[in-house]
């Protein structure tokens, strides 16, 4: 006996007339069409990607802040022409803020508005009225869930709230459905790509990584480095570029607090063609570190490492 | 495939990967749903379903090179003959790698240092399989490591010089320090590049040789946490030392967070009162006081003689790291004299650069450098008797050998009278207690706990529970 297909057979559980396509037909056919937004994936991430779309799964992002985890999903995003709905975690997160809430001001109105002369069969009728979808204020997840035009649902920042939280998301990632106790359950109308980030603060639970792909990023390597600084910093030579991407990679090889991220190295490419640099000399290095690292004793220990001296 | 499968996560398991049965199944529909002669994909697939931790990536590359990898390349080669990949390997290319075996060995290490500075990796990876048919001298069926082949093949490379050359030419005559930081660190990754090819090339002729199971055992990785802080190489001491960093962090996050959720304070009269008056004073809402975070205050007195040095560091670095979950933070470290060295911590902000410090300054030597655990503590004792309070926990290093030394118990015992609870963290394992010249029996009385603590895993857990 095969197994039914993972998209198949939650086309079916979801109750979708036809099973969804898959978005993209190869890990290549990812890789070129996120690329022609200005994201450059590796091998791994153009992989995962690939099979999150194709299993069905949401996908855990992991690693060191500004790797571009978040970035990968706005890619995704803007490459299927979906709409990215994002729900930004953070420590005292709740229910009413992530799943829904009853809008209860509009309650009382509707209450107040039709109350004519108070017998039971009106209260039973009432009842349903106020506890139906009109009455629902949806947030990021069951908005994502109720959709109907094509989205991705991109968490980030998921290991900032508590473990106990982490619960609110289990029953979305695992059955694409939100249950309302008024109301009943609520299945996702598509199956939409959901991303998850962490920047690994704390030991996400053994539950949340079951349910989805996990994707370690970390930083690239120089060549990808170069490319990703071509693509996104207009007007840079080549040269300079990979001489960018080799500073980088010393910077990052140090012990230091906190390494350089791709965000900041192409912030730092882009102050180099500002300042109209073609090439890259010591002076220049020790002027702009402070672009690159963020804590005094990482810049000091960095200068006596590159340059041989103290700052 | 399904045999090989279930074989491969049993091999994860082995090496202590937690792989769930949901997992597995994860896994084979996953591979059910692609193209499995799509290498890279196939990999993804194992890795994305299996992997759930960062940590354990270079475990699983190492079982999955084991158990998978061999199959691809031959596959790979035999299915695209007469194309790039069977030309590099039959005639001369013009990336200059070609293997003729009547090649003299210089001229074969001409050809790699091309190939190296071009970061040719077609030529790399024939240079590689060329390397390894020169120099490792692979027996078959003798069951050693592949890093008894591997060593082999870079010592006859010479690849140290070959690095030197790298440099050189790269540099190109430049001089400045910074070009020259620059270009050892591109040589040394290129060089890395080709060390990891020709591990992969002896691995594989290992593995046709031996089979994978055999194999697996023999390349088999302890994952970071799991590493024995007291028997750790040097490699092992370096992945330990970047573990240390992400680890104290989250452990620091967690203290914090317990401490504000873990229960609430006293009830708030005050509030609850003011509250009832919307309910016409009855106290439907009962109002709390915010917790007051009971913060402990720490002293470590770690032995740091040669026999538990880098345990001590170790535990040194994380107590340090996560000071500010405490209200106090001392350290102490002795061998036969004893030496406070709280102040190295706040000097700097990097607790490595302390711990390293500590061995240059520390004053911990009074007599003959052997551990003499009685003498240490009553010098404690005698100094530092008077600071101790009933919120002081006091963490004890060491592995209680005391090399026959008087023990002079009673010195503890008086300690933990004093103080909120006494910890001895012992870096051996719980077998080796109390043998030759350990005599922790006579110190266990007085402490809270005595705990085997050899690994970070077992570190963390310890810690985490500090309060």
């Amino acid at each position: 006996m095969s197994a039914l297909d993972p998209r198949d057979e939650l086309a079916q559980r979801l109750g979708l007339s036809e099973v969804p396509p898959v978005r993209f037909a190869s890990p290549d056919d990812l890789r070129r069409r996120l690329a022609e937004h200005d994201y450059l994936s590796s091998a791994a991430i153009s992989s995962v990607t690939f099979l999150a779309d194709r299993l069905a799964k949401p996908v855990l992002v992991e690693g060191p802040a500004g790797t571009g985890k978040t970035a990968l999903a706005k890619a995704v995003a803007e490459s299927l022409g979906a709409r990215l709905i994002r729900l930004q975690c953070y420590e005292g997160l709740d229910e009413s803020k992530a799943l829904y809430e009853w809008n209860y001001r509009k309650q009382l109105l509707r209450i107040q508005a039709g109350r004519p002369e108070g017998s039971a069969e009106v209260w039973a009728e009432l009842e349903e009225d106020i506890f139906s979808e009109e009455f629902l204020l949806a947030r990021p997840l069951l908005e994502a869930i109720t959709a109907t035009d094509p989205v991705v649902l991109l968490i980030d920042e998921v290991d900032r709230v508590e473990l106990e939280t982490e619960a609110l998301l289990l029953e979305i990632l695992s059955e694409y459905q939100v249950s309302i106790p008024e109301l009943g359950t609520l299945h996702a109308r598509q199956i939409p790509m959901v991303f998850l980030t962490s920047n690994n603060t704390r030991e996400l639970s053994e539950a949340l990584k079951r349910r989805c792909l996990y994707l370690h990023v970390g930083y690239p390597d120089v060549d990808r480095e170069r490319d990703i600084i071509m693509s996104r910093v207009p007007g840079i030579a080549t040269a300079l570029a990979e001489q960018i991407a080799h500073v980088v990679r010393t910077l990052r090889m140090m012990d230091l607090k906190k390494s350089p991220s791709v965000s900041e190295t192409l912030d730092w490419a882009r102050t180099l063609v500002i300042l109209g640099r073609e090439e890259i000399g010591e002076d220049v290095v020790a002027e702009t570190l402070h672009i690159l690292l963020k804590y005094q004793t990482d810049i000091e220990k960095a200068t006596r490492e590159i340059f041989g001296r103290v700052s | 495939m399904l045999d090989l499968l279930s074989s491969f996560i049993g091999e994860l398991r082995t090496v202590g990967l937690p792989v769930s049965t949901s997992e597995t199944v994860d896994a084979a529909r996953a591979l059910e749903s692609i193209d499995v002669a799509d290498q890279s994909l196939f990999r993804a697939a194992l890795c994305a379903t299996l992997v759930k931790s960062g940590d354990h990536m270079s475990a699983f590359d190492a079982a999955f090179d084991v158990f998978f990898a061999t199959r691809w390349v031959h596959d790979d080669l035999s299915s695209r003959t007469g194309n790039d990949a069977a030309t590099a390997l039959e005639t001369p290319s013009p990336d200059g790698a070609s293997p003729s075996p009547q090649r003299s060995g210089r001229e074969f290490a001409e050809q790699l240092l091309g190939a190296l500075r071009d970061r040719n990796v077609r030529a790399l990876r024939v240079g590689a399989a060329e390397a390894v048919a020169r120099y490792a001298g692979i027996e078959p069926g003798r069951p050693v490591g592949g890093a008894y082949y591997l060593y082999r093949t870079i010592r006859q490379l010479e690849l140290d010089e070959m690095e030197r050359r790298l440099i050189e030419l790269s540099l190109d005559g430049a001089s400045d320090a910074m070009s020259e930081r620059l270009a050892r660190d591109d040589a040394h990754a290129r060089i890395e590049e080709f060390t990891s090819l020709v591990e992969t090339e002896i691995r594989e002729r290992l593995v046709d040789d031996r089979g994978a199971a055999a194999m697996a055992q023999s390349v088999r990785e302890t994952l970071p946490e799991d590493i024995d802080v007291m028997h750790a190489n040097r490699e092992e001491m370096a992945q330990l030392e970047r573990t240390l960093r992400p680890l104290s962090r989250k452990l620091a996050v967690r203290l914090a967070r317990r401490r504000r959720h873990r229960h609430r304070g006293p009830l708030d009269l005050r509030r609850t009162v003011h509250s009832s008056l919307s309910t016409g004073g009855v106290p439907i809402d009962v109002r709390f006081k915010p917790p007051r975070p009971a913060k402990p205050e720490i002293v470590v007195i770690a032995d740091v003689s040669g026999s538990v040095a880098s345990f001590a560091r170790f535990t040194l670095h994380l107590v340090h790291a996560i000071s500010s979950q405490f209200s106090q933070v001392r350290s102490f470290v002795f061998v036969d004299g004893l030496d406070e060295v709280t102040h190295l911590f706040a000097e700097t902000d990097d607790p490595a650069e302390a711990v390293e410090r500590i061995s240059a300054e520390a004053d911990v030597v009074a007599v003959d450098g052997h551990s003499d655990y009685g003498r240490a503590l009553s010098t404690f004792v005698e100094r530092h008797a008077s600071e101790l309070t009933r919120r002081t926990t006091v963490l004890i290093l060491g592995d209680a050998r005391n090399n026959y030394h008087p023990a002079q118990a009673h010195v503890l015992e008086r300690v933990r009278a004093a103080v909120k609870a006494v910890y001895w963290l012992n870096p051996e394992p719980r077998s080796y207690w109390n043998s030759g010249d350990s005599i922790l029996n006579l110190y266990a009385p007085h402490c809270d706990d005595v705990l085997e603590c050899r690994t970070l895993r077992q570190l963390e857990a310890f810690v985490g529970g500090l309060n």
